[in-house]
């Protein structure tokens, strides 16, 4: 058994790109190994990554492929052979499986007697066949941007390639990816190896070679590193901590090939800022990490991760070049939110006509008339539930919600949106509910990301959401299946979060009444709503996907009912005596349809005789039905299921017993009568005939 | 003891001389307003076709929404590249960038060096690539393209471009907080300072009165249309001839060209201003930039066919 290795040299490759196509190009070669019988049992393949390489390797390859065996079946043994002599059947079958005639023997199986031979076949040499695979494999890479490089554009790849190595041991694989030989040298740290080769000696030797030429190749290892200079270089501050940021550790993780951290820090007059100015500043554009005291308010430091190694001297120098750009950029935000606040957000209000919302649709200004409109009819509705808000505060900050816009710290830092807008509120005294609300505004952000606190951060969410979706939807720009450019499903994902969530006591129907929609747009934003719905009980909340369809088919709009029902269902089908019931309202359904189709109708058991076993269901379900239904009323859905299940053994008897499509057209109509009310009153807290049963 | 940093035109000769002693040919700066080294006919028009070319040229680029009076440290008016395209790209082209670096007095072992993903476009000459900002101790210094696209017209040979943005990287050697205090020049025999402010201060106040305040939004838009509707009417003139089977190569040649990108040119120039004061909506911009792009677009298709075949 081999080793091997393939590590292809590149120009630096995007930091988001490198983690999908590492663990892709390891899948690829160990799919391509696998495929050509290369790869023993207990063989294990490592992939390994820097911003200049990707490398795999490979260990327990066979060096060549087994040889195999291979039957063939030719004609028949009485035409092929005549008197004992080959006939032309049997020649043109010796040809084509390229052996002699006198090779051919005789096979007997079921069928009777035949020719056949038994052909050896040599089994290739992996290194043949990884250089006759590889190339494609390689360049198949799925990158989210490509570019080409040589004369004729033969290839497309993320960065011109400009090193392969290809060892199965100690020998190099005749391979040549985008016009590169593949050779035994790899390249080491630009600076702090320099420039000459590092040769390899073999696929054991690579992550130790790699790393005295300081590179260390392997991922989870530098993503350790970093993590511990980050500790070490805090611990010089006192009771100092770095704040977490999974995200940006795994940016600079593929950024560096040799990641050492240096702590700087920044004038204290800047914590005068607001955090989330400076981190967005510290991390988005700097890739810093933000430094926090004991008590987890940000500290006037800063970590960087840089991809060098340097001594006292150099450390100096580089945080000192890197205060600077910092000290630069927090001059820059305060310049900005000192310039902001001569003009307070009331008075920007006009000049949002002039920030275009969508081309079609209007201004900004227009949209804050529209998402007025519509907070006031979703305030009325709530308010008539008893929850209590301040109006006047979420007039204010639907109002002033998009003044931030036009703001110049928002225009340099635009993720900032929101967030600028609710702190200038409470630096300009509007108060606590209107700038929460404002600042919450863009929240839920993503199915994971916590709804807005106050009532009226939610009310302003919703409204803000559904008048963009409704409009969007009146101009013909509803998402399609690949395209949601306006990201209208996140915008109703996150109406469904609000009120899953929220004590509002709203229900879709509600927010969509107050969209103030037109009737042909409603049935479409309903439908498309209702979907979203689907989507937050199945991939959100992680109900099984029939328990969603059977809660949702007994009614859609109530989101929180919809969860303690789809809750309620989801335990109760763990019975047997449910799933029976499941089953059987199944078969109604079917018998149902079916009588549909015959045009059977269905009648009243008033001038029938039922048998024993049909009014005895009629009975049970007559004296059920309002104990289930008020049970559902007090939303005691756990209760009411169980309950329902004890209907068990008295329809399994009906249907045991009881020829539902009597002959008799009055006791047929009767029983279908029967079933059919059966069916709909019990359906109402989720439609059982859609649960799935083994 | 640490050699004293270069001055703001020794740096310029430092890059010169390293890139003319690697075969580049060393060009003026371009002599009409332009927003970047890019937009020069050096970089714009040289890229496109099959003839390989090396050149390297300082270029004052405009910027008038970037214009601060003379009192922001960090942002200029207009400030100055050094603009370098490689046609088509050596395969150490990094190698050869960061030689640069160090022929101008950066010790790489002492600076934290990444490349950064950044693929630069610009939609008004049609022209995008792929490739990074160059980072050094958490600033960026150079922008590294590797062209795919000019004029609306994909690259065969592609190039690499690399902008050196100057006043940044003289701040940074000679590590002054404001680009006016960087020394300009010094005196051999007295070691009298010029600083950037000396030279260019006044200039800087000057230029944003007038981009912010005192263009008159009437006359730029009667210029912007004025110049291009000449330039349309020169390409339609360029477009007959070269769709002419009987015109020579040499007819072809005669066509000026030069002068049509210049229009073009004047336009985006035009544009920049006309953003400074605030008269472009959101809505129009989409429009203007297409006005613009279809002009440099239609001068890199004539410039390829007066290249001939």
């Amino acid at each position: 058994m081999a080793d091997f290795l393939l590590e292809i040299g590149l120009d630096e490759i995007p930091a988001r790109m490198i983690a999908g196509a590492e663990a892709e190009l390891g899948r690829r070669v160990n799919e391509l190994l696998t495929r050509e019988r290369l790869l023993g049992s207990g063989a294990k393949v490592t992939t390994y990554s820097t911003p200049r390489r990707l490398a795999v390797v490979a260990e327990g390859v066979a060096a060549r492929q087994a040889d195999t065996e291979e039957q063939l079946t030719g004609p028949s043994w009485k035409v092929a052979f005549k008197d004992g002599a080959p006939t032309p059947a049997a020649e043109a079958f010796a040809k084509k499986a390229g052996v002699a005639v006198a090779a051919l023997e005789k096979v007997t199986n079921a069928k009777g007697e035949y020719v056949g031979v038994t052909v050896k076949r040599p089994g290739r040499a992996a290194a043949e066949l990884l250089a006759a695979e590889l190339p494609k494999e390689v360049l198949a890479l799925y990158w989210a941007k490509n570019m080409y490089w040589r004369a004729g554009k033969p290839e497309r790849f993320v960065r011109p390639v400009r090193w392969v190595v290809a060892l199965l041991d100690a020998a190099v694989v005749p391979v040549e990816i985008a016009g590169i030989a593949a050779g035994n040298a790899s390249r080491g740290h630009r600076i702090l190896h320099g420039q000459a080769p590092v040769v390899l000696e073999s696929p054991k030797g690579y992550v130790e070679a790699l790393r005295k030429a300081f590179v260390v190749v392997d991922v989870a290892q530098r993503r350790e590193l970093i993590r511990n200079a980050l500790d070490k270089a805090t611990r010089t501050v006192a009771g100092a901590r770095w704040r977490e940021d999974e995200p940006l550790i795994e940016t600079v993780v593929h950024l560096t090939e040799w990641p050492t951290v240096v702590l700087g820090d920044f004038e204290a007059e800047y914590l005068a800022l607001p955090e989330e100015v400076l981190v967005t500043v510290m991390r988005d554009h700097q890739k810093y990490f933000a430094v926090e005291g004991a008590d987890g308010r940000l500290a006037a430091h800063f970590l960087a991760v840089l991809n060098t190694q340097v001594d006292a001297a150099g450390e100096e120098i580089i945080r000192h070049g890197n205060g600077r750009v910092l000290r630069a950029r927090f001059k820059d935000a305060r310049f900005f939110w000192d310039f902001d606040q001569k003009t307070p957000l009331a008075a920007r209000v006009e000049s949002l006509k002039s920030v275009t919302f969508q081309k079609e649709l209007g201004s900004y200004h227009w949209k804050t008339e529209a998402n007025l409109a519509v907070a006031r009819a979703l305030a009325a509705k709530v308010k008539a539930g008893g929850v209590s808000l301040d109006e006047a505060a979420l007039v204010k900050a639907v109002e002033l919600a998009k003044t931030d816009l036009t703001t110049e710290l928002v225009k340099e830092f635009t993720e900032l949106q929101g967030i600028i807008g609710g702190l200038y509120a409470r630096a300009q005294g509007l108060g606590d509910a209107v700038g929460d609300a404002i600042y919450a505004q863009y929240t839920p952000a993503s199915t994971e990301d916590a709804i807005p606190k106050t009532v009226e951060g939610q009310l302003l969410g919703l409204a803000d959401r559904i008048q963009t979706i409704t409009a969007m939807f009146g101009i013909g720009a509803a998402p399609t299946g690949s395209k949601d450019p306006f990201a209208l499903r996140r915008a109703a994902n996150a109406i469904v979060k609000i009120l899953a969530e929220s004590g509002l006591g709203l229900a879709l129907g509600d927010v969509l009444e107050a969209s103030g929609a037109e009737a042909a747009n409603k049935e479409q934003v309903a439908a498309f709503l209702r979907e979203r719905l689907h989507f937050y009980l199945k991939d959100v909340r992680g109900f099984a996907y029939d328990v969603v369809s059977a809660v949702l088919a007994a009614g859609a709009d109530d989101v929180r009912d919809a969860i303690a029902r789809a809750g309620a269902l989801t335990e109760a089908r763990e019975s047997a005596d449910f799933a029976a019931i499941s089953a059987a309202f199944k078969r109604i359904k079917n018998i149902l349809r079916q009588a549909e189709e015959k045009g059977f109708a269905l009648g009243s058991a008033k001038d029938v005789k039922l048998s024993a076993e049909a009014q005895q269901l009629k009975d049970a379900a007559a004296a059920l039905a309002p104990v289930v239904a008020k049970l559902r009323q007090e939303r005691a859905y756990g209760e009411a299921l169980a309950r329902i299940a004890t209907l068990r053994p008295t329809v399994d008897a009906f249907f045991d017993k009881v020829m539902v499509l009597d002959p008799d057209e009055k006791v047929r109509g009767a029983h279908l009568g029967l079933i059919d009310e059966v069916l709909r009153g019990f359906s109402g807290i989720a439609e059982f005939s859609e649960i799935v049963t083994g | 003891m640490k050699p004293t940093p270069l001055t703001f035109q020794e740096l310029l000769f430092r890059l010169q001389a390293f890139w003319a002693e690697r075969g580049c040919v060393l060009q003026q700066p371009f002599d009409s307003e332009v927003g970047a080294g890019t937009m020069a006919p050096e970089t714009f028009l040289r890229v496109l076709g099959p003839k390989p070319y090396k050149v390297g040229y300082a270029q004052p680029s405009r910027r008038p929404a970037d214009g601060r009076y003379g009192e922001n440290p960090n942002r200029l008016f207009r400030h100055t590249q050094f603009q370098l395209i490689l046609k088509p790209p050596p395969e150490n082209v990094q190698e050869l960038y960061l030689q640069s670096l160090e022929a101008i007095g950066i010790d790489l072992s002492q600076h934290d060096l990444k490349f950064e993903e950044d693929n630069w476009e610009g939609p008004t000459v049609g022209a995008w690539g792929v490739g990074w900002q160059v980072m050094m101790d958490g600033m960026e210094i150079t922008q590294f393209t590797y062209f795919q696209q000019c004029g609306g017209l994909d690259l065969d040979p592609i190039c690499a471009e690399l902008t050196y943005g100057l006043e940044r990287l003289c701040a940074f050697m000679q590590d002054v907080d404001s680009v006016y205090d960087v020394v300009w020049a010094r005196d051999p025999d007295t070691g009298a300072v010029v600083t950037y402010g000396d030279v260019r201060h006044t200039e800087e106040l000057q230029y944003s009165v007038y981009n912010f305040e005192d263009a008159d939004v009437e006359r730029l838009w009667a210029h912007f249309n004025s110049y291009e509707a000449e330039a349309q009417g020169l390409l339609a003139k360029a477009n007959a001839l070269m769709a002419d089977e009987k015109a020579t190569a040499a007819e072809k040649l005669r066509f000026p060209l030069m002068s049509t990108y210049e229009l073009a040119l004047k336009c985006s120039n035009l544009f920049n201003l006309l953003d400074a004061r605030g008269a472009i909506s959101v809505t129009e911009r989409v429009g203007m930039i297409g006005r613009i792009r279809t002009l440099a677009v239609g001068v890199a298709k004539v410039y390829v066919a007066q290249q001939g075949s």
